[in-house]
């Protein structure tokens, strides 16, 4: 299980170093793709069976999808994509190697073994629907103003004005009324 | 089953936030800068199961599910926005938009 732990988190490093330096877009999105897929895996090793499912279904299915989704819309293979040149990686990798480091040091102070077993859907449902239960209708909340902020944002500035002016001027004519309760109905 | 140490947990998903967090400074494609924040998104719920797992519980997992469903939501806006941008600007190089209209 170490074993498959290092070989994903190894996959997972390099399709990510690959994300970043790509020129074309879509092979950047399909390496994202890999990387995703490989932390599935490290979930997986880690006993966490739960999130790798949602690793994959979400992140790798649902969110990917939005991305290609936008990449379709956009049409961006018109242009060749310029390259970026090796004096503008020196000063973000440099930082980010200390970074890096930091984040490292501050680690490797002290270890603990992962408890053993596998913390499966049982358990984190239990949570969930426990202590959890108000961030899930937040979280349910969140995803609601997004869904309604991104269709606002990205439809076009024509669309809704006319569309709701027109239907407001016929509406009220052609409204059908409302029939009449049949007998027997209470309420 | 997990026979991995807390260490090598974390330290996979410091690479993985920097490795992101250098993209997002150094790409200039609004897309790809997105996909950056993504993979940090992903490198900093990585860190919460690993940390879940530690203790053999279930709240590193509830929390990278509020991780998922918040990076879920921040797409959706995100890629509204760079269509928006796309069409304002005619390209997805984020140095077109060195300007502000009233």
């Amino acid at each position: 299980m170490t074993v498959l732990f290092y070989i994903a988190g190894a996959v997972a490093i390099i399709a990510t170093i690959m994300v970043v330096t790509r020129s074309q877009l879509v092979h950047a999105l399909l390496y994202l793709v890999i990387s995703l897929f490989a932390v599935a895996v490290v979930f997986f090793t880690l006993g966490a069976p739960f999130v790798a499912a949602l690793e994959v279904i979400v992140y790798a299915g649902a969110i990917m999808m939005l991305f290609v989704f936008a990449v379709m819309l956009l049409d961006v293979r018109a242009q060749k994509p310029p390259r970026i040149p090796w004096s503008a990686w020196a000063g973000p990798v440099a930082l980010v190697v200390v970074l890096l480091a930091e984040l490292v040091y501050g680690i490797t102070l002290q270890n603990h073994a992962l408890a053993a077993g596998s913390v499966g859907p049982r358990q984190v449902s239990a949570a969930l629907f426990g202590p959890y239960v108000l961030g899930v209708e937040l979280a349910s909340m969140l995803l609601l103003a997004a869904l309604i902020g991104a269709r606002h944002v990205a439809a076009e500035p024509t669309d809704a004005p006319a569309g709701e002016a027109d239907a407001g001027a016929t509406g009220l004519e052609e409204a059908p009324e409302v029939p009449p309760a049949p007998e027997g109905v209470r309420g | 089953m997990a026979a991995v140490s807390l260490n090598s947990g974390l330290i996979l998903a410091a690479i993985l936030f920097v490795i992101g967090f250098v993209g997002l400074v150094t790409r200039r494609n609004l897309i790809v800068m997105l996909a950056c924040i993504e993979i940090m998104l992903n490198a900093a719920g990585l860190a919460f199961v690993v940390a879940g797992a530690r203790w053999g519980r279930a709240d590193g997992q509830v929390m990278f599910l509020f991780v998922l469903a918040m990076a879920a939501a921040e797409v959706a806006v995100g890629l509204a926005l760079a269509i928006r941008f796309r069409k304002t600007l005619g390209r997805l190089d984020i140095d077109e938009a060195d300007e502000m209209r009233g």
